[in-house]
């Protein structure tokens, strides 16, 4: 029976059916819930690795014993994981191993908007691309076939819109092939020089078995269309974009098989229509492939490498209409998303604007903080660079008297801050490193991670002890703050600074959404003694407004955490008496 | 049929996901094609945020562009005006009159401006405005208003009030089932 499932959620059954049994990961939008997912069929074993090269390099471990296995990551953790993907092409695989990546054109969730297709060339392994729920459960069935055909790993290239999209599927009944036994092969699975070298010439081999394979791929689909003037090669939600627009009016080829491309259907095609246009999202991937063929086209020329694609932009090029609604005159404001009332880094980062200190972020909800009226952030590259980045800040003596500091959520922490941290021991800075431990790893929506004690099927894990972690690093200074205590932070911000060697500050309190944290009863406030000084305001929580030029709380939003309580010197702002 | 386009706007936390979750089982159920859109991760803290529920005899693309909407239900005022570049020559915005002043606004930085409805009527658009918040906290919980919003936007469909309450049935958990079914006929009804 036909059933509406998220991409993300399509591609976990399809792993359930397929007989997957491993799974690693880390969270990531747009990537998150195919492992989500997956966890949830008992036959299938689940995790959530440290990071993407940890989820991999398991992801492989587990195929060398035998068991089809996935790993899941979104486009930018493909590129922590890069170094096992590069070598795990020349092992091939002994069961089918699948490798999951979720792109974010938009940049909905993300720091940049790269094209994750460029890896499936480079490392030369093959890559499925998905435009639906319905093919996003095919695909990866297909793709196992594919890693064990071929001896290869397979990628799966999502997007947003296919990943975020509930499309109609037909699920089936798991089919769990055999295990492989594991058989001890130096020459494939030891990647030292000579045998490496025999590897390679193997993986050109198979790449021309890909390319062969690509010509005749279910994946890969040829639709007719009434007029020959255009024809359109195009793949993922383009394809979407361009049946919406063009019906069934122009001949289109949809390239579900993002590499190797096939070459002679390509020029086939092209043979039969009058005009070429190549519609895909962000880079001229197949453009660039067909102009080595010789092939004349419109492509990106015409389609932006910038952000999504849509029906509109895609009939805009092709010279059809589009009508848009009525824009109203009155200016809209903008509504950026913001620290959610009670959350246990405001704080914190009101601390860090109000010391004037120079931030080096990281990736996480409270990547926020940089966002005024905090605006305590000054940097922000990817997982784990805000304590690396702030040692080599400090050691190019970038901040007068060492006010600087790095800021880091547990999950970033665990990912790839601690070898940052070694650094800082081991070479010596002077920087003050703060953890901000809100005992989950938030943004993604909440999963488990080495620091909280549970793992991705809820239940008790070993949890990493970050006090001891970060002393056995060689830090000497290791303090806890709770950061809804000001007073606390701002000394312990400032000893810690002061300090003559380096330091950790862990400030420790969970993320005010989890369930099991209580709130206090909103505050209310005392409109005789408010001044309307707005320093309350400072904070930027979206449960204080300003209403008829004194302070005002929105009930339904305050959690009761008190940071403004302690920034009104006029006590207007106080806990409630029932509480 | 042709494909029907209906956008779900409001501000990250208020419940958009239900709504669009009854939509499609709604849809399912008649035997349509779907799709439905998400936005998940950062833009749900606080942010403005967008849901795209499509369906027909067969739907390509994943979201509703400019001009598209037969239908912007919105949770929120201030993101019905944001959003009705989207509607459809034709359509109609359904609207809670709820304000939630937006971070610019908490800091001084811009306002929150003033006869939004009014204005949107002016420029011709069919507005059905009203305080979906009441009626959820008259139903028993002022979570509830994504089903009234559910309520009112169902009186622009042919579907029987069977199809919608057996769609209810199946998004809510049965210890709510009856304080949803008071708020979606509260919003159907007023």
């Amino acid at each position: 029976m036909k059933t509406l499932m998220l991409g993300n959620e399509a591609m976990a059954r399809g792993l359930y059916e397929a007989g997957c049994t491993v799974v690693s990961s880390y969270p990531g939008t747009p990537s998150t819930e195919i492992t989500e997912f997956a966890a949830k069929y008992p036959e299938i074993y689940a995790e959530w690795a440290p990071n993407e090269k940890v989820a991999m390099e398991t992801a492989f471990g587990a195929s060398l014993a035998g068991r089809r296995s996935f790993c899941g990551m979104k486009h930018v953790g493909l590129n922590v994981a890069a170094d096992p993907l590069f070598t795990i092409s020349y092992t091939g695989v002994n069961a089918g191993m699948i490798i999951g990546v979720a792109d974010d054109a938009g940049m909905h969730s993300s720091q940049n908007e790269q094209d994750s297709r460029h890896y499936a060339r480079a490392a030369k392994v093959p890559m499925l691309e998905p435009a639906d729920s319905a093919e996003a459960l095919q695909f990866t069935k297909l793709a196992y076939e594919i890693s064990e055909k071929f001896d290869t790993p397979v990628i799966i290239k999502m997007c947003t819109r296919v990943a975020h999209s509930q499309s109609l599927v037909e699920p089936a009944e798991r089919q769990e092939p055999a295990p492989v036994p594991y058989e001890k092969r130096p020459q494939k699975y030891i990647m030292m020089p000579g045998n490496a070298k025999l590897r390679h010439p193997v993986v050109e081999e198979r790449l021309e078995a890909l390319r062969a394979y690509a010509e005749t791929t279910p994946c890969n689909r040829w639709e007719k269309g009434e007029s020959s003037d255009i024809g359109i090669i195009t793949h993922s939600t383009s394809y979407q974009y361009v049946k919406e627009v063009c019906g069934d009016k122009y001949p289109v080829l949809k390239l579900g098989m993002a590499y190797p491309m096939p070459d002679k259907l390509l020029k086939d095609f092209a043979a039969t229509v009058r005009l070429l246009v190549v519609v895909e999202e962000l880079d001229g991937f197949i453009e660039e492939h067909c102009r080595s063929l010789g092939l004349a086209l419109c492509g990106k020329d015409y389609f932006s490498p910038i952000g999504e694609l849509s029906q509109n932009i895609v009939a805009e090029k092709l010279g059809l209409p589009t009508k848009p609604g009525v824009k109203l005159d009155t200016p809209i404001p903008a509504r950026p998303p913001v620290m959610c009332a009670g959350c246990p880094h405001r704080g914190l980062f009101y601390t860090l604007a109000k010391q004037k200190l120079t931030v080096i972020g990281d990736i996480g909800c409270y990547t926020l903080g940089a966002v005024p009226p905090l605006g305590a952030i000054d940097a922000v590259v990817c997982m784990g660079a805000s304590i690396s980045g702030l040692h080599g800040f400090n050691k190019a003596e970038g901040a007068p008297d060492g006010k600087a500091v790095a800021v880091i959520g547990d999950s970033t922490f665990m990912h790839s801050g601690m070898t940052g941290l070694v650094n800082i021991a081991y070479n010596a800075s002077n920087s003050t490193v703060i953890i901000l431990d809100n005992s989950i790893t938030g943004m993604t929506g909440h999963q488990q991670n080495p620091t909280t004690g549970y793992n991705l099927k809820g239940d008790p894990a070993s949890k990493v002890d970050l006090e001891a972690l970060c002393k056995a690093i060689g830090i000497r200074r290791v303090r806890v703050v709770d950061p809804y205590d000001l007073k606390q932070c701002d000394q312990v911000i400032k000893e810690e600074v002061a300090a003559e060697e380096a330091s950790v500050i862990i400030s420790r309190r969970p993320c005010a959404l989890l369930k099991y944290v209580k709130h206090q009863p909103p505050l209310h406030v005392d409109a005789d003694a408010c001044r309307s000084c707005k320093a309350c305001m400072k904070i930027g929580c979206p449960a204080i407004s300003m209403k008829d030029g004194k302070a005002a709380i929105d009930n339904t939003l305050c959690t009761g955490c008190g940071v403004c309580e302690q920034l009104c010197a006029f006590g207007a702002l106080q806990a409630s008496k029932e509480g | 049929m042709e494909t029907k386009n209906i956008m779900i706007v409001g501000v990250g936390g208020q419940g958009s996901l239900l709504a669009s979750k009854l939509l499609g089982r709604l849809f399912l159920s008649r035997g349509y094609d779907i799709k439905v859109s998400e936005v998940h991760g950062m833009s749900q803290r606080g942010g403005s945020v967008v849901t795209y529920v499509r369906f027909g005899d067969k739907v390509y693309s994943p979201i509703i562009d400019k001009g598209e909407a037969d239908f912007i239900l919105s949770f929120e005022l201030l993101e019905a005006a944001r959003w009705t570049e989207y509607l459809k020559p034709g359509g109609k915005i359904v609207t809670n009159t709820q304000q939630i002043n937006p971070m610019p606004v908490i800091t001084g930085a811009a306002q929150y401006p003033e006869g939004l409805v009014e204005e949107m009527q002016a420029a011709g658009i069919d507005v059905d405005a009203f305080d979906a918040l009441s009626l959820a906290e008259q139903a028993g919980s002022a979570k509830a208003v994504n089903i009234v919003l559910l309520g009112r936007l169902s009186k622009g469909f042919d579907f029987s009030p069977e199809d919608w309450d057996r769609a209810i049935e199946l998004s809510v958990p049965p210890k709510f089932l009856e304080l949803n079914r008071r708020a979606f006929a509260l919003g159907r009804e007023s």
